[in-house]
């Protein structure tokens, strides 16, 4: 048995036996003798303690102390980090993917695009989300799926508390494909896909005076005014360094756009016209392969050198079998790319960044998510080893300074099959 | 990743129509019954047989790494000796080096036999993934034991580079796809680039026969109007082949066959025991049905596929000696995944059943090695230890034993192919590389020298060639 599993052990001892007491109690608490990851992109801090009170972090580092009276968690040397933020997924909208019944990630034969808002169909109790948060995930960024238009519809940004309350952020942002699914989207062509975008941001920029002959529904239309004032962020998914190249020249149309790039496997060529767009990338992580002709040039460097490059990257756009609790491991990847001749990679530091206050910031929630500076809210993962090394684990997750359950179908599955026959009675009956 | 799979299921749907047009002209029997009869009972079992020769390379001598053997053994400060193509001798820091061997200090880095895929769609559904090239299913039948999956492959698919280059991958097993209860014949390649298939052909290894249990062939079949639509109906049509199998084989060996038939020889093959079965297959009361199933008909199943659910029934896999190829952690994509669980592989061999991790993914063919970390470290949490060199097995030996190539390579034994890995750390980490790979003792990866990393014709010319990948 490893010193990090004892450690892990014990540390699970000392939390199940503080039971919560009423919410504002179970929210004012500390923990102490860990390693700290801020989570905005410096190293780990060895011994350090984090103080939560009110949910909220108030310290985090070598030298706080603990204020009279709060509860003291000892981690015994454990890893404590903020929870992990995933930007652009689906969890919540789905149950099962191929199991069309569960899923609310796209709507085939809906009568809008743009005016969709994912917020109302957010399910808190899905397994995905319990599986998710016993990875360690506290919150993500959910967009919805293009299935008529190149306009996915609203985001939202989530946490995955079991509190009922899931929406941290509704209508956070509006989600568009370009490449090649936009250009499938709007009728074949990439061609199309921008006369499409600018038909649409037209239409919400003159929403006042809309013609008889306007193609957006009024609802679409009114969704992208805040698109287009710059109000609300526009999340473009593109791989091919020209089609980034065509998203960055937007703005001389439409000059208040906010814009992310979301996808990007060929942002390494383009990355230096990234970072004087100050446009912030959600990247696909490991793409190396020419999966489509417009990723050509991927390479699992792309990240290490857009960062190199100035343009602030976070990890993500994993949904489904690309598995958002795989976040940790695919950043661990980008660390390892440093041992690589050749090969750009990241610091652990910036690593860890990119699945934690990197998206936050992306998402304009840099201020409340993402990190362990003051301020930020209690979300919160102790680990029983380094968090981007594949065999560590999840000893604990707050969420908002609430501790949260890390049970679900498939932990409840390993308990009744840890010997596979029957007993005296039929496994049903072992719960 | 599953994007992918929902499209190699949907893509050849499409495709159908042009297909069911173009067929229907079969060749007129010819007049002559005995002469052709004779013609046809003479077989020839390897009508493409595999071209490859090994590349060379100095003898050589690794020294000073952490060895896993991979049949489960671990030698610290190791010597590893090839020369050849074959191991020579694996031993510790007092095994003598012969004079003429090139000695490479693998002091603070690993050493693993070559990592093996059961389970790969490199060069049947290969990048670019466009409509052209979704070559792994032919869905317009739901038996089809007479096709190969050698027939599909495209030698320049970029994937084979990146599996060796970050995944270490030396030999791996194409299948067909899984749209078909009988999909057709796997074909085991070489990780070695090469102009033509042939040229990649892993020399004798036996062929595989691809089947599927559950929710595709019943659904791509069931959406035609047409057997199978239901459990019931896979069921029904593949006794039905064994069927005519089995009289075909009586036929066959009592020398009455008239005409040869493409695929009752793959179904004779199997039950001949020369084919090896692997099933795709996830749940595990389906997995018993097909066990009892084979129990029928007289083959054996050497590996079920996905597998999500085998951790209900290890006791009944370790019984029937059959593997199971399965993900770390891959679970809720489709209803048939919705049971899988990230102790799958430490509840198996807990069981003492057979482990084999694999991909069925040009990404996670990747990084297998930390797959079956995760696997492994899901296990201690949950009070199952597995020893690293144990979990290192179930990517080399293992995969091995399940392809039937367990003999010529799969771990690090003197004879053996000196298949061959050199890792710049722990292999069971997420900090870890292969930094050198030798197939048959010839250097055909090396992370320091940038010439030997493999380019496909496709990569030629185009943004990123030979780039770091």
């Amino acid at each position: 048995m490893s010193a990090a599993w004892k450690t892990a052990l014990a540390l699970l001892g000392s939390v199940a036996a503080t039971p919560l007491l009423a919410q504002d109690a179970g929210r004012d608490w500390a923990i102490t003798n860990a390693r700290v990851v801020i989570g905005d992109g410096s190293a780990p801090i060895e011994r350090g303690t984090v103080v939560v009170r009110g949910g909220k972090v108030i310290a985090a580092g070598a030298d706080v102390a603990v204020p009279a009276g709060v509860r003291t968690i000892d981690a015994r040397g454990g890893w404590v980090t903020p929870g992990l933020f995933v930007a652009v997924t689906n969890l919540g909208l789905v149950d099962v993917e191929q199991v069309t019944e569960s899923s609310d990630e796209s709507a085939d034969t809906a009568q809008f695009n743009a005016a969709l808002d994912v917020a109302p169909a957010i399910n808190p109790l899905s397994q995905q989300i319990a599986v998710s948060r016993a990875g360690g995930i506290t919150r993500a960024a959910i967009a919805p799926s293009s299935s008529t238009a190149i306009f996915a519809g609203q985001g939202a940004v989530i946490d995955l508390a079991t509190d009922g309350t899931p929406i941290t952020s509704a209508r956070a942002f509006q989600y568009v494909e370009l490449g090649e699914a936009g250009a499938a989207l709007a009728g074949g062509s990439r061609i199309s896909a921008h006369a499409a975008l600018r038909n649409a941001l037209g239409e919400a920029q003159g929403f006042a005076t809309r013609s008889h002959d306007a193609m957006l529904t009024r609802a679409d239309a009114a969704a992208l005014i805040p698109v287009v004032t710059g109000k609300q962020q526009l999340l473009v998914h593109v791989e091919r360094a020209q089609d980034i190249r065509m998203v960055l020249a937007l703005r001389t149309e439409f000059p208040s756009l906010k814009l992310v790039i979301v996808g990007a496997s060929e942002g390494w060529l383009v990355a230096r016209e990234i970072a004087a767009a100050g446009v912030p990338v959600i990247a696909s992580p490991l793409n190396d392969l020419p999966a489509q002709f417009e990723t050509l040039a991927a390479t699992q460097s792309n990240v290490g050198r857009m960062t190199a490059a100035g343009v602030k990257v976070a990890i993500g756009k994993l949904s489904n079998n690309d598995q958002p609790r795989w976040a940790p491991q695919y950043a661990g990847n980008l660390v390892a790319l440093n041992k690589v001749p050749g090969a750009k990679g990241l610091s652990w530091g910036q690593a860890f960044a990119t699945i934690s206050s990197i998206p936050a910031e992306i998402l304009g929630l840099g201020d409340r998510f993402g990190s362990l500076k003051p301020g930020r809210a209690g979300d919160l993962v102790i680990w029983d080893g380094d968090p981007l090394e594949v065999t560590s684990g999840v000893i604990a997750v707050y969420i908002d300074g609430v501790e949260q359950p890390l049970s679900n179908h498939q932990t409840r599955l390993r308990e009744r099959y840890r010997t596979p026959a029957e007993g005296s009675l039929p496994k049903a009956y072992d719960w | 990743m599953n994007r992918n799979l929902t499209a190699r299921i949907l893509a050849s749907v499409a495709g159908l129509a042009l297909l069911a047009s173009s067929g229907g002209a079969g060749a007129a029997k010819p007049k002559d019954q005995s002469a052709a009869a004779k013609a046809a009972m003479e077989i020839n079992k390897n009508p493409y047989p595999s071209t490859y020769q090994r590349y060379g390379g100095p003898p050589t001598a690794l020294v000073g790494a952490t060895v896993y053997d991979g049949a489960g053994g671990r030698i610290d400060n190791g010597v590893v000796l090839f020369a050849e193509g074959r191991v020579v001798a694996v031993g510790g820091a007092d095994l003598a080096i012969p004079a003429g061997y090139s000695r490479i200090d693998g002091t603070g880095k690993f050493v693993t036999p070559g990592i093996i895929d059961t389970h790969s769609h490199l060069g049947d559904y290969p990048s670019p993934s466009v409509a052209a090239h979704q070559d792994g299913n032919e869905m317009t039948d739901p038996i089809t034991p007479q096709v190969w999956a050698e027939h599909s492959v495209w030698p320049q698919d970029p994937g084979f580079s990146r599996a060796m280059a970050n995944g270490g991958i030396t030999a791996l097993q194409i299948l067909p796809g899984s749209g078909n209860l009988m999909g057709g014949r796997s074909v085991t390649l070489k990780n070695v680039p090469s102009r033509t298939v042939q040229g990649m052909k892993f020399p004798a290894a036996p062929y595989g026969m691809k089947m599927a249990c559950g929710e595709n062939p019943k659904r791509v079949y069931g959406e035609k109007g047409r057997l199978p639509s239901t459990r019931m109906g896979n069921f029904a049509l593949n006794r039905t082949n064994w069927i005519k199998a089995q009289e075909y084989r009586t036929k066959r060996n009592e020398g009455k066959l008239e005409t040869r038939d493409l695929a009752m020889e793959t179904l004779a093959g199997v039950l001949d025991g020369e084919i090896l079965v692997h099933n795709h297959c996830y749940r595990a009361d389906e997995m018993a049905l097909v066990l009892d199933m084979a129990k029928e008909f007289g083959y054996k199943v050497s590996s079920f596929h996905h597998a999500v659910e085998s951790y209900k029934i290890g006791d009944l896999l370790k019984a029937a000696g059959t593997c199971s190829s399965i993900w770390a952690d891959w679970w809720g994509f489709k209803m048939e995944s919705y049971d899988g669980i990230p102790e799958n592989a430490a509840l198996l061999q807990q069981a003492g059943a057979c482990v084999v991790i694999h991909s069925d993914d040009e990404n996670g063919i990747q990084r297998l090695n930390q797959e079956a970390a995760k696997a492994q470290a899901d296990g201690r949490r949950a009070g199952i230890q597995i020893a690293d060199a144990d979990v290192i097995r179930w990517l080399t030996l293992n995969p091995a034993i399940a392809m039937g190539i367990d003999k010529q390579t799969g771990s690090l034994a003197p004879g053996k192919m000196a298949d061959v890995v050199l890792w710049n750390g722990n292999p069971l980490s997420v900090y870890s590389r292969p930094e050198k790979v030798w197939i048959d003792g010839a250097l055909m990866f090396d992370g320091n020298d940038p010439k030997r990393r493999a380019v496909s014709d496709f990569e030629l010319g185009q943004p990123g060639e030979g780039d770091v990948k």
